[in-house]
Protein backbone atom coordinates (compact mmCIF):
# COMPACT_ATOMS: atom_id res chain seq x y z
CA UNK A 1 0.00 0.00 0.00
CA UNK A 2 1.00 3.22 -0.94
CA UNK A 3 2.31 5.89 1.76
CA UNK A 4 -0.10 8.59 1.86
CA UNK A 5 1.07 12.01 2.30
CA UNK A 6 -0.13 13.26 5.96
CA UNK A 7 0.28 17.03 4.61
CA UNK A 8 -1.46 16.68 1.56
CA UNK A 9 -4.57 17.75 2.48
CA UNK A 10 -3.64 20.46 4.47
CA UNK A 11 -4.73 24.15 2.70
CA UNK A 12 -3.71 27.43 4.30
CA UNK A 13 -5.83 30.46 4.61
CA UNK A 14 -3.87 33.87 5.82
CA UNK A 15 -1.82 32.68 8.72
CA UNK A 16 -4.06 29.88 9.23
CA UNK A 17 -3.39 26.35 8.16
CA UNK A 18 -5.94 23.45 7.74
CA UNK A 19 -6.10 19.85 7.59
CA UNK A 20 -8.13 19.68 4.86
CA UNK A 21 -10.05 21.77 2.33
CA UNK A 22 -13.40 21.11 3.62
CA UNK A 23 -15.52 23.46 5.69
CA UNK A 24 -19.60 22.91 6.19
CA UNK A 25 -20.94 26.41 5.17
CA UNK A 26 -23.23 28.70 7.38
CA UNK A 27 -26.55 27.19 7.50
CA UNK A 28 -26.15 24.17 7.24
CA UNK A 29 -24.30 22.45 10.03
CA UNK A 30 -26.15 24.78 12.73
CA UNK A 31 -23.87 25.21 15.72
CA UNK A 32 -22.02 22.28 14.91
CA UNK A 33 -22.73 20.29 17.97
CA UNK A 34 -25.78 18.81 16.72
CA UNK A 35 -23.59 17.09 14.28
CA UNK A 36 -21.40 15.11 16.52
CA UNK A 37 -23.79 12.15 16.47
CA UNK A 38 -22.88 11.60 13.22
CA UNK A 39 -19.15 11.62 13.16
CA UNK A 40 -15.98 12.83 14.34
CA UNK A 41 -15.82 16.50 13.77
CA UNK A 42 -12.27 16.58 14.37
CA UNK A 43 -11.71 15.84 10.99
CA UNK A 44 -13.34 18.63 9.28
CA UNK A 45 -10.79 21.48 8.16
CA UNK A 46 -13.05 24.35 9.49
CA UNK A 47 -16.79 24.77 10.99
CA UNK A 48 -18.41 28.14 9.74
CA UNK A 49 -21.59 28.22 12.20
CA UNK A 50 -25.04 29.31 11.89
CA UNK A 51 -25.48 32.77 10.50
CA UNK A 52 -25.68 35.26 13.75
CA UNK A 53 -26.78 38.52 14.34
CA UNK A 54 -26.60 40.75 17.24
CA UNK A 55 -30.42 40.05 18.60
CA UNK A 56 -32.30 36.75 18.54
CA UNK A 57 -34.41 36.13 15.29
CA UNK A 58 -36.77 33.74 14.78
CA UNK A 59 -37.10 34.15 11.13
CA UNK A 60 -39.43 33.81 8.16
CA UNK A 61 -42.84 32.25 8.14
CA UNK A 62 -43.21 28.59 7.12
CA UNK A 63 -42.88 27.25 4.50
CA UNK A 64 -39.34 27.94 4.26
CA UNK A 65 -38.19 25.09 2.04
CA UNK A 66 -39.15 24.53 -1.69
CA UNK A 67 -37.44 21.23 -3.46
CA UNK A 68 -36.20 21.63 -7.00
CA UNK A 69 -34.74 18.99 -9.31
CA UNK A 70 -31.35 19.82 -8.64
CA UNK A 71 -31.50 21.84 -5.02
CA UNK A 72 -33.35 23.82 -2.61
CA UNK A 73 -35.16 27.10 -2.46
CA UNK A 74 -34.70 28.38 1.35
CA UNK A 75 -36.21 31.43 3.16
CA UNK A 76 -35.00 31.05 6.71
CA UNK A 77 -34.12 34.33 7.31
CA UNK A 78 -31.41 34.15 9.64
CA UNK A 79 -33.14 32.34 12.77
CA UNK A 80 -30.38 32.01 15.50
CA UNK A 81 -30.48 33.04 19.11
CA UNK A 82 -28.50 36.20 18.89
CA UNK A 83 -24.58 36.89 19.14
CA UNK A 84 -24.81 36.53 23.21
CA UNK A 85 -26.64 33.16 23.29
CA UNK A 86 -23.95 31.61 20.50
CA UNK A 87 -21.35 32.72 22.48
CA UNK A 88 -22.43 31.33 25.98
CA UNK A 89 -24.10 28.62 25.13
CA UNK A 90 -23.40 26.90 21.06
CA UNK A 91 -19.36 27.87 20.40
CA UNK A 92 -19.07 25.86 24.29
CA UNK A 93 -21.66 23.19 23.48
CA UNK A 94 -18.96 22.93 19.67
CA UNK A 95 -16.24 22.99 21.77
CA UNK A 96 -16.77 20.16 23.48
CA UNK A 97 -16.88 18.05 20.82
CA UNK A 98 -14.48 19.63 18.15
CA UNK A 99 -11.19 21.26 18.44
CA UNK A 100 -10.37 22.75 15.07
CA UNK A 101 -10.90 26.13 13.43
CA UNK A 102 -14.02 28.17 14.17
CA UNK A 103 -15.69 30.62 11.81
CA UNK A 104 -18.46 32.80 12.72
CA UNK A 105 -20.98 33.95 10.33
CA UNK A 106 -21.98 37.17 11.32
CA UNK A 107 -24.94 39.27 9.85
CA UNK A 108 -26.12 42.59 10.18
CA UNK A 109 -28.95 45.09 9.54
CA UNK A 110 -26.73 48.34 9.89
CA UNK A 111 -23.12 48.58 9.95
CA UNK A 112 -23.25 49.26 13.72
CA UNK A 113 -24.56 46.01 14.15
CA UNK A 114 -22.06 44.10 12.74
CA UNK A 115 -19.72 45.95 14.11
CA UNK A 116 -21.01 45.47 17.58
CA UNK A 117 -21.23 41.68 16.45
CA UNK A 118 -17.40 42.11 15.62
CA UNK A 119 -16.82 43.59 19.11
CA UNK A 120 -18.02 40.68 21.27
CA UNK A 121 -16.77 38.00 18.65
CA UNK A 122 -13.34 39.74 18.80
CA UNK A 123 -12.56 38.34 22.63
CA UNK A 124 -13.72 35.17 21.65
CA UNK A 125 -10.14 32.45 21.71
CA UNK A 126 -12.91 29.87 20.46
CA UNK A 127 -13.25 31.98 16.96
CA UNK A 128 -10.66 32.06 14.26
CA UNK A 129 -12.24 34.05 11.18
CA UNK A 130 -15.20 36.41 10.95
CA UNK A 131 -17.38 35.34 8.02
CA UNK A 132 -19.48 38.66 6.79
CA UNK A 133 -22.37 38.09 5.80
CA UNK A 134 -23.42 41.11 3.31
CA UNK A 135 -25.36 37.98 0.75
CA UNK A 136 -28.57 36.36 2.61
CA UNK A 137 -31.08 37.18 0.11
CA UNK A 138 -34.54 36.12 3.16
CA UNK A 139 -34.20 39.83 5.03
CA UNK A 140 -35.84 42.49 3.56
CA UNK A 141 -33.33 45.07 3.52
CA UNK A 142 -31.18 43.55 5.03
CA UNK A 143 -27.82 41.37 4.05
CA UNK A 144 -28.51 42.15 0.68
CA UNK A 145 -28.76 45.28 0.65
CA UNK A 146 -24.80 45.29 1.33
CA UNK A 147 -23.96 42.23 -0.68
CA UNK A 148 -25.19 44.11 -3.85
CA UNK A 149 -23.08 47.71 -3.82
CA UNK A 150 -19.35 48.09 -3.78
CA UNK A 151 -19.85 51.06 -1.71
CA UNK A 152 -21.86 49.38 1.21
CA UNK A 153 -19.56 46.35 1.13
CA UNK A 154 -16.31 48.66 0.96
CA UNK A 155 -18.02 50.50 4.00
CA UNK A 156 -19.14 47.65 5.94
CA UNK A 157 -15.87 46.03 5.76
CA UNK A 158 -13.87 49.07 6.75
CA UNK A 159 -16.19 48.91 9.77
CA UNK A 160 -15.54 46.01 11.35
CA UNK A 161 -12.15 45.69 10.31
CA UNK A 162 -11.44 48.20 12.73
CA UNK A 163 -13.75 46.35 15.36
CA UNK A 164 -11.64 42.91 14.90
CA UNK A 165 -8.35 41.62 15.31
CA UNK A 166 -9.83 38.51 13.55
CA UNK A 167 -8.98 37.75 9.45
CA UNK A 168 -12.43 39.08 8.08
CA UNK A 169 -13.71 36.95 5.43
CA UNK A 170 -16.30 38.94 3.02
CA UNK A 171 -19.20 36.43 1.85
CA UNK A 172 -20.39 37.73 -1.21
CA UNK A 173 -24.08 37.55 -3.21
CA UNK A 174 -24.21 36.22 -6.55
CA UNK A 175 -27.19 38.06 -7.35
CA UNK A 176 -24.88 41.15 -8.64
CA UNK A 177 -24.29 42.24 -12.72
CA UNK A 178 -20.18 42.04 -11.77
CA UNK A 179 -19.10 40.23 -8.54
CA UNK A 180 -15.08 41.16 -9.22
CA UNK A 181 -15.89 44.59 -8.80
CA UNK A 182 -17.74 43.69 -5.61
CA UNK A 183 -15.12 41.43 -4.63
CA UNK A 184 -12.59 44.04 -4.94
CA UNK A 185 -14.06 46.82 -3.79
CA UNK A 186 -14.17 44.08 -0.34
CA UNK A 187 -10.18 43.65 -0.73
CA UNK A 188 -9.43 47.36 -1.46
CA UNK A 189 -11.33 47.74 1.97
CA UNK A 190 -9.58 45.49 4.04
CA UNK A 191 -10.87 41.98 3.84
CA UNK A 192 -8.32 39.32 4.81
CA UNK A 193 -10.47 36.66 2.29
CA UNK A 194 -13.84 36.39 0.33
CA UNK A 195 -16.34 33.41 0.74
CA UNK A 196 -17.77 33.00 -2.82
CA UNK A 197 -20.67 32.38 -2.89
CA UNK A 198 -23.85 32.90 -1.42
CA UNK A 199 -27.21 31.22 -2.51
CA UNK A 200 -29.04 32.72 -5.84
CA UNK A 201 -32.60 34.23 -5.36
CA UNK A 202 -34.71 31.66 -6.69
CA UNK A 203 -38.65 31.15 -6.55
CA UNK A 204 -41.20 28.34 -7.08
CA UNK A 205 -45.00 28.56 -7.10
CA UNK A 206 -47.22 25.06 -5.56
CA UNK A 207 -49.52 24.59 -9.06
CA UNK A 208 -52.14 23.36 -6.35
CA UNK A 209 -52.50 26.51 -4.31
CA UNK A 210 -51.10 29.26 -6.85
CA UNK A 211 -49.19 30.40 -4.70
CA UNK A 212 -44.83 30.38 -4.13
CA UNK A 213 -44.48 27.55 -2.19
CA UNK A 214 -42.13 29.27 0.39
CA UNK A 215 -44.15 31.42 2.71
CA UNK A 216 -41.64 34.71 1.83
CA UNK A 217 -42.32 34.29 -1.92
CA UNK A 218 -38.71 34.00 -2.83
CA UNK A 219 -35.37 32.54 -0.92
CA UNK A 220 -31.83 31.43 -1.89
CA UNK A 221 -31.31 28.47 -4.26
CA UNK A 222 -28.51 26.47 -3.02
CA UNK A 223 -27.18 22.74 -3.88
CA UNK A 224 -25.48 21.09 -7.35
CA UNK A 225 -27.59 23.17 -9.85
CA UNK A 226 -25.56 26.06 -8.65
CA UNK A 227 -22.32 24.44 -8.76
CA UNK A 228 -21.02 25.86 -12.43
CA UNK A 229 -21.88 29.27 -11.71
CA UNK A 230 -20.91 29.64 -8.18
CA UNK A 231 -17.40 27.42 -9.86
CA UNK A 232 -17.18 30.18 -12.87
CA UNK A 233 -17.36 33.09 -10.15
CA UNK A 234 -14.78 31.85 -7.79
CA UNK A 235 -12.38 31.48 -11.30
CA UNK A 236 -13.32 35.15 -12.17
CA UNK A 237 -12.70 36.42 -8.66
CA UNK A 238 -10.12 34.56 -7.85
CA UNK A 239 -8.52 36.41 -10.96
CA UNK A 240 -8.71 39.63 -9.56
CA UNK A 241 -8.01 39.60 -6.43
CA UNK A 242 -4.91 38.88 -4.21
CA UNK A 243 -6.72 37.68 -0.80
CA UNK A 244 -7.93 33.97 -0.23
CA UNK A 245 -10.61 32.99 -1.79
CA UNK A 246 -13.48 29.91 -0.28
CA UNK A 247 -14.86 28.45 -2.94
CA UNK A 248 -18.83 27.77 -1.98
CA UNK A 249 -21.76 27.07 -4.24
CA UNK A 250 -23.47 23.49 -5.13
CA UNK A 251 -20.25 21.31 -3.63
CA UNK A 252 -21.42 17.33 -3.31
CA UNK A 253 -18.05 15.49 -3.62
CA UNK A 254 -14.36 15.59 -3.76
CA UNK A 255 -14.52 16.44 -7.67
CA UNK A 256 -16.15 19.27 -6.63
CA UNK A 257 -13.83 20.36 -4.75
CA UNK A 258 -10.73 19.67 -6.55
CA UNK A 259 -12.47 21.63 -9.41
CA UNK A 260 -13.08 24.48 -6.86
CA UNK A 261 -9.50 24.73 -6.17
CA UNK A 262 -8.62 24.58 -10.07
CA UNK A 263 -10.69 27.35 -10.41
CA UNK A 264 -8.78 29.52 -7.34
CA UNK A 265 -10.43 28.46 -4.03
CA UNK A 266 -8.22 27.82 -1.16
CA UNK A 267 -10.72 26.28 0.99
CA UNK A 268 -14.09 25.06 0.35
CA UNK A 269 -17.87 25.65 1.81
CA UNK A 270 -20.04 22.32 1.82
CA UNK A 271 -23.76 23.49 2.25
CA UNK A 272 -26.73 21.98 0.70
CA UNK A 273 -24.90 18.31 0.70
CA UNK A 274 -24.70 18.14 4.66
CA UNK A 275 -28.93 18.60 4.39
CA UNK A 276 -29.11 15.47 2.47
CA UNK A 277 -26.66 13.06 4.04
CA UNK A 278 -25.52 14.17 7.54
CA UNK A 279 -22.00 12.32 6.19
CA UNK A 280 -21.78 14.41 3.30
CA UNK A 281 -18.72 16.42 4.49
CA UNK A 282 -16.63 13.71 6.34
CA UNK A 283 -17.36 11.39 3.14
CA UNK A 284 -15.45 14.20 1.33
CA UNK A 285 -12.95 14.12 3.12
CA UNK A 286 -12.46 10.34 3.29
CA UNK A 287 -12.31 10.64 -1.21
CA UNK A 288 -10.79 13.68 -1.20
CA UNK A 289 -6.95 11.74 -1.39
CA UNK A 290 -8.97 9.12 -3.68
CA UNK A 291 -9.93 11.66 -6.41
CA UNK A 292 -6.52 13.21 -5.91
CA UNK A 293 -4.45 10.25 -6.50
CA UNK A 294 -6.90 9.57 -9.58
CA UNK A 295 -6.01 13.03 -11.16
CA UNK A 296 -2.58 13.12 -9.82
CA UNK A 297 -3.16 16.03 -7.23
CA UNK A 298 0.14 15.14 -4.83
CA UNK A 299 -1.01 18.23 -2.16
CA UNK A 300 -3.76 20.37 -2.21
CA UNK A 301 -1.36 23.49 -0.97
CA UNK A 302 0.69 23.03 -3.89
CA UNK A 303 -2.55 22.93 -5.82
CA UNK A 304 -1.65 25.52 -8.95
CA UNK A 305 -4.82 27.08 -10.29
CA UNK A 306 -5.85 26.91 -13.79
CA UNK A 307 -4.58 29.99 -15.68
CA UNK A 308 -5.78 31.42 -18.63
CA UNK A 309 -3.09 33.40 -19.17
CA UNK B 1 -28.36 2.96 6.54
CA UNK B 2 -30.22 0.64 3.64
CA UNK B 3 -33.30 -1.04 4.50
CA UNK B 4 -34.72 -3.23 2.33
CA UNK B 5 -38.53 -3.51 1.32
CA UNK B 6 -40.36 -6.96 2.49
CA UNK B 7 -43.79 -5.72 1.03
CA UNK B 8 -45.11 -2.73 -0.39
CA UNK B 9 -49.16 -2.58 -0.71
CA UNK B 10 -51.53 -0.73 -1.69
CA UNK B 11 -54.05 -0.19 1.58
CA UNK B 12 -56.88 2.07 0.85
CA UNK B 13 -57.38 5.65 -1.17
CA UNK B 14 -54.10 7.08 -0.96
CA UNK B 15 -52.81 5.21 2.15
CA UNK B 16 -49.74 2.46 1.04
CA UNK B 17 -48.09 0.12 3.45
CA UNK B 18 -44.20 -0.89 3.37
CA UNK B 19 -42.49 -3.12 5.68
CA UNK B 20 -39.32 -2.88 5.31
CA UNK B 21 -36.06 -5.06 6.72
CA UNK B 22 -32.91 -2.79 8.40
CA UNK B 23 -31.28 -1.41 11.61
CA UNK B 24 -34.05 -0.48 13.62
CA UNK B 25 -32.40 0.21 17.02
CA UNK B 26 -32.26 3.70 16.29
CA UNK B 27 -35.72 3.82 16.89
CA UNK B 28 -36.63 4.22 20.63
CA UNK B 29 -40.11 5.56 21.14
CA UNK B 30 -42.90 5.94 18.65
CA UNK B 31 -43.94 8.78 16.84
CA UNK B 32 -40.34 9.18 16.11
CA UNK B 33 -39.64 9.07 12.18
CA UNK B 34 -37.72 8.23 9.36
CA UNK B 35 -35.90 10.16 6.03
CA UNK B 36 -35.89 8.04 3.20
CA UNK B 37 -34.13 9.27 0.29
CA UNK B 38 -35.94 8.88 -3.07
CA UNK B 39 -35.01 8.04 -6.88
CA UNK B 40 -35.33 11.25 -8.53
CA UNK B 41 -36.19 13.52 -5.41
CA UNK B 42 -33.47 16.09 -4.45
CA UNK B 43 -34.67 15.91 -0.61
CA UNK B 44 -35.32 13.30 1.47
CA UNK B 45 -38.86 12.63 2.57
CA UNK B 46 -40.07 12.61 6.29
CA UNK B 47 -42.78 9.65 7.42
CA UNK B 48 -43.19 8.72 10.79
CA UNK B 49 -42.57 5.57 12.12
CA UNK B 50 -46.30 3.26 12.01
CA UNK B 51 -44.94 0.77 13.93
CA UNK B 52 -41.57 -1.46 14.45
CA UNK B 53 -39.85 -4.55 16.12
CA UNK B 54 -36.42 -5.48 15.97
CA UNK B 55 -35.54 -6.00 12.35
CA UNK B 56 -38.30 -4.27 10.59
CA UNK B 57 -40.01 -0.88 10.03
CA UNK B 58 -43.75 -0.47 8.78
CA UNK B 59 -44.36 2.85 7.05
CA UNK B 60 -48.12 3.81 6.19
CA UNK B 61 -47.89 6.96 3.96
CA UNK B 62 -50.43 8.53 1.75
CA UNK B 63 -49.34 9.30 -1.75
CA UNK B 64 -49.91 13.04 -2.33
CA UNK B 65 -46.81 13.99 -4.35
CA UNK B 66 -44.02 12.53 -6.51
CA UNK B 67 -42.02 11.47 -3.45
CA UNK B 68 -44.53 9.03 -2.35
CA UNK B 69 -45.55 7.69 -5.82
CA UNK B 70 -42.11 6.87 -6.01
CA UNK B 71 -42.45 4.91 -2.97
CA UNK B 72 -45.50 3.48 -3.87
CA UNK B 73 -43.72 1.45 -6.99
CA UNK B 74 -40.99 0.32 -4.75
CA UNK B 75 -41.15 -3.82 -5.24
CA UNK B 76 -39.60 -6.61 -2.60
CA UNK B 77 -36.43 -6.16 -2.29
CA UNK B 78 -35.17 -2.82 -3.01
CA UNK B 79 -33.18 -0.68 -0.98
CA UNK B 80 -34.11 2.66 0.80
CA UNK B 81 -31.08 4.59 1.92
CA UNK B 82 -32.87 6.07 5.42
CA UNK B 83 -32.20 8.13 8.65
CA UNK B 84 -34.08 6.01 11.10
CA UNK B 85 -35.19 7.39 14.52
CA UNK B 86 -35.34 10.90 14.21
CA UNK B 87 -37.13 13.06 16.49
CA UNK B 88 -38.02 12.77 19.91
CA UNK B 89 -41.91 10.82 19.59
CA UNK B 90 -44.32 10.04 22.26
CA UNK B 91 -43.48 9.99 25.77
CA UNK B 92 -45.26 6.65 26.76
CA UNK B 93 -44.70 7.29 30.71
CA UNK B 94 -46.30 10.29 31.16
CA UNK B 95 -48.52 8.59 33.69
CA UNK B 96 -51.38 7.96 32.49
CA UNK B 97 -54.20 5.60 33.17
CA UNK B 98 -56.56 5.92 29.75
CA UNK B 99 -55.33 7.57 27.17
CA UNK B 100 -57.24 8.52 23.94
CA UNK B 101 -55.32 8.73 20.45
CA UNK B 102 -56.74 11.71 18.25
CA UNK B 103 -56.01 10.90 14.52
CA UNK B 104 -56.54 12.73 11.58
CA UNK B 105 -56.41 11.38 7.94
CA UNK B 106 -52.78 9.66 7.41
CA UNK B 107 -51.88 11.19 11.34
CA UNK B 108 -53.34 8.32 12.35
CA UNK B 109 -50.31 6.15 11.26
CA UNK B 110 -48.09 6.87 14.55
CA UNK B 111 -50.57 6.31 17.04
CA UNK B 112 -50.90 2.64 15.63
CA UNK B 113 -46.91 2.06 17.47
CA UNK B 114 -48.39 4.11 20.30
CA UNK B 115 -51.07 1.90 20.81
CA UNK B 116 -48.99 -1.25 21.20
CA UNK B 117 -46.16 0.34 23.05
CA UNK B 118 -49.03 1.40 25.92
CA UNK B 119 -50.68 -1.85 25.35
CA UNK B 120 -47.24 -3.24 26.46
CA UNK B 121 -47.24 -1.32 29.61
CA UNK B 122 -50.89 -2.50 30.29
CA UNK B 123 -52.33 1.00 29.42
CA UNK B 124 -55.77 0.29 27.68
CA UNK B 125 -56.11 3.46 25.18
CA UNK B 126 -59.50 4.57 23.14
CA UNK B 127 -58.83 5.64 19.50
CA UNK B 128 -60.59 8.19 17.56
CA UNK B 129 -59.79 8.41 13.79
CA UNK B 130 -60.91 10.72 12.52
CA UNK B 131 -61.35 11.31 8.39
CA UNK B 132 -63.43 13.63 6.03
CA UNK B 133 -65.65 10.65 4.80
CA UNK B 134 -66.52 6.85 4.50
CA UNK B 135 -63.86 6.44 1.31
CA UNK B 136 -60.87 7.80 3.03
CA UNK B 137 -60.97 5.45 6.45
CA UNK B 138 -58.07 4.40 6.79
CA UNK B 139 -56.23 1.43 9.50
CA UNK B 140 -59.48 1.74 11.35
CA UNK B 141 -58.98 -2.45 11.48
CA UNK B 142 -55.52 -2.47 12.41
CA UNK B 143 -56.71 -0.22 15.24
CA UNK B 144 -59.47 -2.53 16.33
CA UNK B 145 -57.78 -5.59 15.73
CA UNK B 146 -55.46 -4.56 18.37
CA UNK B 147 -58.11 -5.03 21.22
CA UNK B 148 -58.59 -1.48 21.86
CA UNK B 149 -62.14 0.53 21.44
CA UNK B 150 -61.87 2.32 17.86
CA UNK B 151 -64.19 4.99 17.47
CA UNK B 152 -64.42 6.29 13.79
CA UNK B 153 -65.53 10.00 13.12
CA UNK B 154 -66.30 11.24 9.69
CA UNK B 155 -66.85 14.67 8.96
CA UNK B 156 -69.57 14.46 6.47
CA UNK B 157 -71.06 11.35 8.71
CA UNK B 158 -70.79 8.65 5.77
CA UNK B 159 -69.26 6.49 8.42
CA UNK B 160 -69.04 6.70 12.30
CA UNK B 161 -70.06 9.43 14.61
CA UNK B 162 -70.42 12.81 12.16
CA UNK B 163 -68.07 15.51 13.05
CA UNK B 164 -64.56 16.06 14.23
CA UNK B 165 -62.47 13.49 16.64
CA UNK B 166 -63.24 16.33 19.52
CA UNK B 167 -66.83 15.74 18.64
CA UNK B 168 -66.90 12.05 18.90
CA UNK B 169 -65.24 12.52 21.96
CA UNK B 170 -67.78 14.58 23.55
CA UNK B 171 -70.59 12.64 22.00
CA UNK B 172 -69.38 9.47 23.59
CA UNK B 173 -68.52 10.08 26.76
CA UNK B 174 -65.27 8.20 26.73
CA UNK B 175 -62.97 9.87 30.19
CA UNK B 176 -59.67 9.81 29.13
CA UNK B 177 -57.06 11.40 31.45
CA UNK B 178 -54.76 12.19 28.55
CA UNK B 179 -54.29 12.57 24.58
CA UNK B 180 -51.77 11.55 22.09
CA UNK B 181 -52.86 13.46 18.76
CA UNK B 182 -51.18 13.95 15.29
CA UNK B 183 -53.10 14.81 12.41
CA UNK B 184 -53.17 18.23 10.00
CA UNK B 185 -52.47 21.37 11.61
CA UNK B 186 -56.08 23.18 12.09
CA UNK B 187 -56.79 19.41 13.84
CA UNK B 188 -53.85 19.83 16.37
CA UNK B 189 -54.47 23.55 16.55
CA UNK B 190 -58.21 22.59 17.59
CA UNK B 191 -56.98 20.43 19.78
CA UNK B 192 -54.92 22.55 21.82
CA UNK B 193 -57.74 25.27 22.02
CA UNK B 194 -60.53 23.10 22.98
CA UNK B 195 -58.86 19.73 24.77
CA UNK B 196 -59.41 20.55 28.64
CA UNK B 197 -57.00 17.28 29.60
CA UNK B 198 -52.96 17.19 29.32
CA UNK B 199 -51.57 15.93 26.22
CA UNK B 200 -49.24 16.00 23.39
CA UNK B 201 -49.34 16.29 19.78
CA UNK B 202 -47.52 15.31 16.72
CA UNK B 203 -46.87 18.25 14.28
CA UNK B 204 -46.03 18.17 10.69
CA UNK B 205 -44.31 20.72 9.05
CA UNK B 206 -41.97 20.78 5.43
CA UNK B 207 -38.51 19.67 6.41
CA UNK B 208 -35.43 19.90 4.57
CA UNK B 209 -32.91 18.36 6.80
CA UNK B 210 -35.08 16.61 8.96
CA UNK B 211 -31.91 16.24 11.81
CA UNK B 212 -31.56 19.76 13.07
CA UNK B 213 -29.22 21.70 10.74
CA UNK B 214 -31.34 23.99 8.46
CA UNK B 215 -33.84 25.40 10.58
CA UNK B 216 -36.39 25.27 7.58
CA UNK B 217 -39.33 23.52 9.69
CA UNK B 218 -38.99 25.41 13.08
CA UNK B 219 -41.79 27.01 15.07
CA UNK B 220 -42.42 29.06 18.31
CA UNK B 221 -42.96 26.81 21.77
CA UNK B 222 -42.64 28.16 25.13
CA UNK B 223 -39.12 27.82 26.11
CA UNK B 224 -38.42 29.22 22.73
CA UNK B 225 -38.12 28.59 19.34
CA UNK B 226 -37.69 24.50 18.37
CA UNK B 227 -37.03 22.64 15.20
CA UNK B 228 -40.22 20.23 14.49
CA UNK B 229 -37.67 17.56 13.49
CA UNK B 230 -35.30 17.75 16.63
CA UNK B 231 -37.26 18.79 19.52
CA UNK B 232 -40.69 17.77 17.96
CA UNK B 233 -42.21 16.16 16.31
CA UNK B 234 -44.34 15.59 19.28
CA UNK B 235 -44.59 18.68 21.87
CA UNK B 236 -46.83 18.64 25.09
CA UNK B 237 -49.87 20.93 24.45
CA UNK B 238 -48.96 23.87 26.48
CA UNK B 239 -45.76 23.96 24.70
CA UNK B 240 -46.93 25.12 21.07
CA UNK B 241 -47.33 28.42 20.81
CA UNK B 242 -49.89 29.11 17.87
CA UNK B 243 -49.69 32.40 16.45
CA UNK B 244 -53.08 33.16 15.22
Amino acid sequence: MERLNPDMLNVRLGDLTLKNPVIPASGCFAFGHVMAQYYNLDCLGAISIKGTTLKPRFGNPLPRVAECSAGIINSVGLMNPGIDAVIADELPKLRKVYHGPIIANISGFSIEEYCECCDRIDGQEQVDIVELNVSCPNVHGGGMAFGTSEFNVAAVTRAVKRHTALPVYVKLSPNVTDIVSIAKAAEDAGADGLVCVNTFLGMRFDLKRRRPVVANTMGGFSGPAIFPMALRMVHQVSQAVGIPVIGCGGVMSADDVLEMMLAGAKAVEVGTANLIDPMACHDIIHNLPIAMKKYGFSSLNDLKPWNPA
Amino acid sequence: MKFKVIENTHHKGATWLMRLRGDTSSIKRPGQFVNLQIDGCFLRRPISVCDWDDSTLLLAYDVVGKGTEVMSKALPGQEFDILSGLGNGFDIDAGTSHPVLLGGGIGVAPLYGLAKRLLDKNIQPTAILGFNSADRVVMDRMFSDLGIETVVATVDGSQGTRGFVTDALRNTGIKADYFYACGPQPMMRALCRDMAIPGELSLETRMACGFGICACCAIHTSHGPAGVCKKGPVFKKEDIVWND
